[in-house]
């Protein structure tokens, strides 16, 4: 491996080195972060790799420095990325809005942990799904993927970077203890086979006029100018008009908020992600995420050989929520059953989009669910 | 009184977005004075508009960034520095400057204020401090002197404040200064300086806020707090004044000491390179 290489095989590694060495495929070359159990291997691991592709490691001094000092590196044209857990993704949820409203694009990796507040540092979770969802004020939508093995911390991590960069928004990726700690057999592509997707860039040299938040295209993104390159833009939280400036106007900020949230919903066939196990006959789907997958997709499979017709609907993103996928099921299925490691969160996205209660195996976390819970729910069901 | 000049060409055009005045500042604020040296000191550094960064945080000094003709970022409260040390970080060719207030830098961000001065990160900080939060009314704040009045300190504030070059000396910056909004000629002196001296360095500004701050404590208005630094500011000697004596109360006879606290040269900040 040369020093400014990023690795390349088969390799057998955690979820968070694998989410590392995801970032630095992706191109990443800025972490800011703070240590918090159980998304420290992931800066432990940059600490050791980031010198060696030539790129910037910064243990900050908090949370709410860590996002900054990201969306920092984003505004000056880096791909950048920290990872924290639920108590550290409170203090982020401050700046993910800034990101939001400047249109930086940048990744945000939380591994989840029983919560609330300090909860069980060392114990998955899956809590904090609405908590990016509607955690910073204000409306607003940031894409959300949940990865289910180290495998998928890795190439989701990539795809993660892709949407941030392509739609000029940070994305969220929202892992898990299990998946986090979990080790498995990680295949890295070599580095011409990775797709990468890249930010707009303006049309106009920087002599012309440029305006950093006019739209031209379908996409609803405006191209992206960074520190330095002679643009002389101005980014500011405050509500802006298409020159970046404050434009305290209620009409502004009508257009200027749709826009954003527009912006991910117009581009969500290009962002969700699912996947489906013996959903062609499914009666029953059952929906399930990250570590929960796992053990939905087990029972699954127990029901099948028993003659039940069930089937698993695995979210790979969570935000924005796959509705047209859920919706194509109403008709031909008997019920649905979310499982998740939470009081219900997904649970009442697809209560919403059904119009009717489902089925849920739910538990506040400390341990995944067990699949027998899940099959237990789905011969319940089945009755 | 003779009618007012109309002017086609400003010294700073080329510096100042003339789309975006009048600004916000009430009569007598001390932050345009700022801005204007800081925007002459950019002029005159001989480095490229195009490499000059301004970042913001929240408030009224927080505005400058918007009024700026270069790359400019108004962030969140208290986020300027971190965001700043991202940009100086990814792009290192920057020279970025951090310009607010002090609620902002010290209040709200003091926790990253002095882990940036600790690990002496290739920054400048322009602090203008008015002793209290002015865009939001004329609360008290961290730098507010005891025993001030302020809308949240009614009875006058029975907190201690912040002696701030004694901080920022203590938790590592480079370089620490200084002055009043009527010291023009040696801000920009300092200002250039920080430019080109290595690693963190941190620039007080002490200025009026009439209508925040000196309406409360009987500085009638601008002018008023000006001849008060006028007749009340010494130049720091080290041998001769002790950090205690740093401490500023604008209410009471005696020195405020400005100048240069702080001129050194720890080791900046740099990423762990390896070599090949």
């Amino acid at each position: 491996m040369s020093p400014d290489r990023v690795l390349e095989g088969h390799y057998f590694m955690n979820g968070d080195h694998a989410c590392a060495e995801g970032a630095l495929a992706a191109g990443c070359r800025f972490f800011g972060g703070y240590p918090i159990t159980p998304s420290t291997e992931i800066a432990e691991r940059l600490a050791r790799r980031m010198p060696e592709v030539n790129g910037v490691f910064l243990q900050m001094e908090d949370e709410l420095a860590s996002m900054a000092a990201v969306l920092g590196a984003s505004a000056a044209g880096a791909r950048s990325m920290t990872a924290t857990s639920g108590p550290g993704l409170s203090l982020m949820l401050e700046n993910l809005g800034l990101g939001v409203m400047l249109e930086l694009p940048c990744v945000l990796v939380d591994v989840q942990r029983g919560s609330p507040s300090t909860g069980l540092p060392t114990m998955p979770g899956q809590s904090d799904v609405m908590q990016v969802r509607w955690g910073s004020h204000g409306d607003y939508q940031v894409p959300a993927y949940a990865p289910w093995s180290p495998q998928e911390m890795f190439d989701l991590t990539i795809l993660a970077f892709n949407v941030a960069d392509r739609f000029r928004v940070p994305v969220c990726l929202l892992a898990d203890e299990v998946v986090g700690h979990m080790v498995e057999r990680v295949i890295i592509p070599p580095e011409g086979e990775l797709e990468i997707w890249s930010r707009k860039k303006p049309k106009s040299s920087p002599d012309g006029k440029f305006d950093p938040f006019k739209v031209e295209d379908n996409d609803l993104v405006p191209p992206i100018a960074h520190a330095g390159e002679g643009y002389r833009i101005h980014y500011t939280g405050l509500t802006h008009d298409e020159r970046g400036y404050p434009d305290m106007s209620a009409e502004t900020h009508h257009e200027l908020v749709t826009r954003l949230v527009n912006k991910v919903k117009v581009n969500s066939p290009d962002i969700i992600r699912t996947e489906g196990y013996f959903l062609d006959d499914a009666r029953i789907v059952v929906i399930a995420y990250g570590c929960t997958a796992r053990s939905a997709r087990s029972a699954v499979q127990t029901a099948r050989d028993l003659g039940v017709k069930a089937g698993l609907l695995r979210l790979i993103s969570i935000w924005p929520f796959p509705e047209t996928r859920i919706l194509s099921f109403i008709g031909n299925v008997e019920s649905f059953i979310v499982a998740e490691l939470n009081l219900g969160q997904v649970s009442l996205e697809v209560e919403r989009i059904t119009g009717a209660p489902v089925g849920v195996v739910h538990h506040a976390g400390g341990a995944m669910i067990t699949p027998e819970r899940i099959l237990a729910a789905i011969m319940e069901n089945n009755q | 009184m003779k009618p007012a000049v109309m002017v086609d060409a400003h010294p700073l055009d080329e510096i100042i977005r003339a789309d975006r005045m009048p600004h916000i500042w009430c009569p007598g604020c001390g932050i345009g004075i700022v801005m204007r040296i800081y925007g002459q000191a950019i002029l005159e550094s001989g480095i490229k508009l195009n490499n000059h960064v301004v970042v913001s945080g929240i408030g009224c000094s927080g505005r400058v960034a918007g009024y700026m003709n270069i790359d400019s970022y108004h962030t969140t409260h208290g986020r300027a520095i971190p965001f700043a040390t991202g940009l100086k970080l990814a792009n290192p060719e920057l020279l970025v400057t951090v310009f607010s207030g002090d609620g902002d830098l010290v209040a709200i961000g003091g926790n990253h204020l002095i882990h940036a001065a600790r690990r002496n990160i290739n920054i400048n900080v322009i602090c203008v401090n008015n002793f209290n939060y002015g865009m939001t009314g004329g609360q008290s704040g961290p730098t507010t002197p005891r025993g001030a009045r302020a809308s949240t300190a009614p009875y006058g504030n029975p907190e201690l404040p912040f002696n701030l070059p004694f901080l920022l000396a203590a938790s590592g910056a480079n370089f620490v200064s200084r002055w009043s909004n009527l010291h023009v000629r040696q801000i920009k002196d300092d200002v250039l300086y920080a430019f080109n001296k290595k690693g963190f360095t941190f620039i007080e500004i002490l200025a009026p806020c009439p209508v925040g701050f000196g309406r409360s404590n009987s500085i009638e208005n601008g002018l008023e707090e000006m001849e008060l630094y006028k007749d009340r500011c010494l130049i720091f000697r080290q041998d001769e004044v002790s950090p205690d004596e740093l401490d500023i109360d604008l209410r009471e006879d005696r020195p405020i000491y400005v100048g240069r606290f702080i001129d050194r040269d720890r080791e900046e900040y740099k990423p762990v390179m390896l070599e090949n």
